[in-house]
């Protein structure tokens, strides 16, 4: 029993220096070489930093490509899911919400024209990202809003749509936002 | 969607591609024979030395079993006092709170049973400081630990009759060394690439492109975010895990740390083949675990591709199948695998959050954690398969009118009997517990507590019952991953389910141990043409069947009353 209190004893402190240690600092020692250092990876306007290419951010205002619902309103001190089950009254009551919303910003959109993840929480409340198809159905408003051809807001989203091999095409909102301030 | 699916098929194949030399090479390693990462020797050399281990002095079943409580002990004290007294530590750029004591006997056990129930969210309940001495700690030790359990399994078969398994101390420092350490810094590397944060800044304030100010947590998450994959224990270094971005930023490294969780659990079946040169065995269990598995990942890919059919009624498009809680550059399909391989090792770890899931789907992974072995947790897996092997020698023993044996021993009453008792437990744990949290919910809602258990559940009805069903399930199969909208971080929760985590551990690591170490004292019996073969295909049957008829009676009231009833209510 003592043996085995002083072997824990010393095999725990030498695993502590390797894995608690060593380990992290060899791979931030690797970080610093990847984009951003290994602090995560920015991205700026004008210089300015506005925002992680990563983390998605709460765009309300209608001359804006919305990203997804989030249910930590895009506050990334910390994240979460609505955690809603399928057959939760109250839940599918805001998604009817959130439906009606969209329908009345976006004047000439059929509900049946709504895809799915612009009106359901995403799973870390930051999803960066949205489906070309809720790109596409905003065109319109945002065209709209800043007084310019839809057809240039389109060829801009066609632009930002990225492809992954087999995985589903994505649209960084964030991005794709940047380059429509850059739109004149 | 037809690409995604492909998508997953492949993550699958590359996994048992990657998985099937690994075992080979485990095999090795745990044999003493020259591999590629021999180069480790003078570090394990130097580690022996310091702690004063002899890794060549064999101890027996009970000698084994001490050596690894004794400091599993140690841990949980270590990591319970380090918890509570965060606040006073360095690394802790946020400036973030010690734990508090219900809160951290839950944590300290959580991680040392190499799970992650995670009543806390990482961005604020932990410091830089614990994430690393703690929780990264005891990812790579309580993993390590599974797989030393596993050799002394092993061993007891290996030879004719035996009395020793081997050392503990060697295979535990040898499981870091060869195997969770190097694999763990191949993938924090790709990770690191991939834009996960590595680097020990605090949290960022930013304004963005609309004009808000905006916080973003960080730190050095790549590296724990590997072995948390790896080592099966699945706690994230963000509160949503694999679903956060910066812990999963692309389908690719999605794919990445998919396999990582299935790659060892996989690669140990494998390795029990080479290791006790009995290959059919091996192919056996894994066509056993394989056909469950393939049938669970079929039933979530259709379920979340198909999307939530009370949203369909609501009459939008929902092309990319159910989206609630999940994320974008995921998808559905890859969702759903991750949720089974995720709940057959014992992982814990999620990329869409569970409780969204729709109904099948929620009642197929918390199935999936009942039965906890298909793969199963590194090392734990196997053990648990074990105890259905046991029984499965059992009752196939009494239809043919023999004895009972297995790999040349004979299975007696007393072996029999801890098995039974072990695949019992889990149930009474799991059903018990549940059944004490729906009384409280529904005829005590209001008592005077912190929380009162009327505030427990985020969702009525149905899918409210399986939010507690849920959690007893991941608790008792030390899985971790949750139906997270469950408020859990009180006192009931918190110590209820850290004892359930305990027994949940230990006693089916013991048990089959026990077993192994008095079957290999017995004197060993020559395969006979009367011989029931436990490599054969029949038995594998066999096993299927005892696996199916344990759970299936054991559970189905209790699936029934939860994700079946909201099925049906959708």
């Amino acid at each position: 029993m003592k043996k085995n209190l002083l072997i824990s004893l010393k095999l725990t402190g030498l695993m502590i220096i390797l894995c608690a240690i060593i380990y992290p600092l060899l791979i931030a020692a690797v970080g610093t070489a990847t984009p951003g250092g290994g602090n995560g990876e920015t991205v700026s306007v004008d210089g300015k930093v506005v925002g992680y290419k990563n983390i998605g951010q709460r765009f309300t205002e209608d001359k804006y490509f919305s990203g997804r619902p989030s249910a930590v309103d895009y506050n990334a001190a910390g994240s979460a899911g609505s955690n809603k089950g399928p057959s939760n009254p109250d839940y599918l009551k805001i998604v009817q919400d959130r439906i009606d919303t969209f329908l009345v910003h976006n004047p000439g959109i059929r509900k049946e024209d709504i895809p799915a993840d612009l009106v359901t929480a995403s799973g870390s409340g930051l999803d960066p990202d949205i489906s070309p198809a809720s790109a596409f159905v905003q065109v319109k408003r945002v065209a709209a809003v800043r007084g310019l051809p839809e057809t240039a807001v389109k060829e801009l989203v066609d632009k930002h749509i990225s492809k992954t091999i087999l995985g589903p095409d994505v649209v960084n909102v964030l991005k794709l936002n940047m380059a429509l301030d850059q739109l004149k | 969607m037809n690409g995604e699916l492909t998508g997953t098929i492949l993550i699958y194949l590359i996994t048992l591609l990657l998985a099937y030399p690994l075992g080979r090479y485990m095999s090795k390693v745990f044999n003493g024979e020259k591999t590629l990462t021999g180069f480790m020797k003078p570090v394990e050399k130097f580690i022996f030395r310091i702690s004063g281990i002899n890794p060549a002095e064999s101890m027996n079943w009970k000698q084994f079993l001490k050596a690894m409580l004794t400091i599993n002990l140690l841990w949980l004290v270590y990591a319970f006092f380090l918890l509570v007294f965060q606040d006073k530590m360095p690394l802790n750029p946020d400036g973030n709170p010690g734990q508090s004591p219900d809160l951290a006997f839950n944590t300290s056990i959580s991680f040392l049973v190499n799970c992650n129930l995670q009543h806390y969210s990482g961005e604020s309940g932990l410091t830089y400081f614990t994430q690393l001495f703690v929780v990264t700690f005891l990812q790579f030790v309580s993993a390590a630990t599974g797989i030393a359990m596993l050799m002394a399994l092993l061993n007891a078969f290996k030879e004719k009759t035996v009395q020793h398994l081997g050392n503990f101390w060697n295979y535990f420092v040898k499981s870091v060394t060869r195997v969770l350490l190097p694999l763990s810094i191949i993938v924090a590397v790709i990770l690191a690439f991939s834009g996960t944060p590595s680097g020990f800044a605090g949290k960022d304030t930013i304004t963005t492109l609309q004009g808000d100010t905006m916080q973003v947590s960080r730190g050095p998450a790549a590296g724990m975010i590997a072995i948390k994959q790896l080592g099966t224990n699945g706690g994230g270094w963000f509160g949503t895990n694999s679903a956060h971005p910066l812990e999963n930023p692309s389908y690719l490294t999605n794919a990445v740390e998919t396999i990582s969780i299935l790659l060892i659990p996989i690669a140990l079946v494998f390795m029990l083949g080479f290791y006790l040169n009995k290959r059919k065995l091996a192919k056996v269990i894994f066509g056993v675990m394989t056909f469950l598995f393939v049938i669970f990942c079929a039933i979530n890919i259709y379920y979340e591709t198909k999307g939530n059919p009370a949203i369909d009624k609501l009459g939008i498009a929902q092309t990319a199948g159910s989206m609630e809680g999940k994320e974008v550059r995921i998808g559905a399909a890859a969702t759903a695998l991750w949720s089974v391989a995720t709940t057959s090792t014992s992982n814990g770890s999620v990329n869409g959050m569970h409780d969204s899931l729709t109904p099948i789907s929620g009642g197929v992974v918390i199935l999936d954690m009942m039965v906890n072995a298909l793969y199963g947790g590194v090392g734990v897996g196997i053990l648990n398969y074990f105890i259905f092997i046991i029984i499965a020698v059992f009752i196939s023993g009494l239809m043919v009118g023999r004895t009972p044996e297995f790999m040349g021993h004979k299975v007696e009453a007393r072996e029999v009997k801890i098995a039974a008792l072990i695949t019992l437990l889990s149930a009474f744990l799991i059903k018990g517990f549940t059944a004490l949290a729906a009384y409280l919910v529904a005829h005590h809602p209001d008592i005077a507590w912190q929380v009162k258990p009327g505030a427990w559940l985020n969702n009525p009805s149905y899918h409210g019952f399986s939010e507690m069903l849920y959690e007893f399930t991941s608790a008792n199969a030390n899985n971790g991953s949750g139906f997270e909208g469950l408020g859990d971080n009180n006192i009931f929760w918190n110590v209820t389910t850290g004892f359930v985590l305990l027994i949940g551990r230990f006693l089916p690591i013991i048990a089959p141990i026990a077993i192994a170490g008095l079957l290999a004292n017995k004197k060993f019996i020559p395969e006979s043409p009367g011989t029931l073969r436990t490599d054969s295909g029949t038995f594998g049957v066999m096993t299927l069947a005892v696996i199916i008829i344990v759970t299936a009676l054991s559970y189905l009231p209790a699936l029934a009353l939860g994700p079946i009833a909201e099925f049906f209510s959708l």
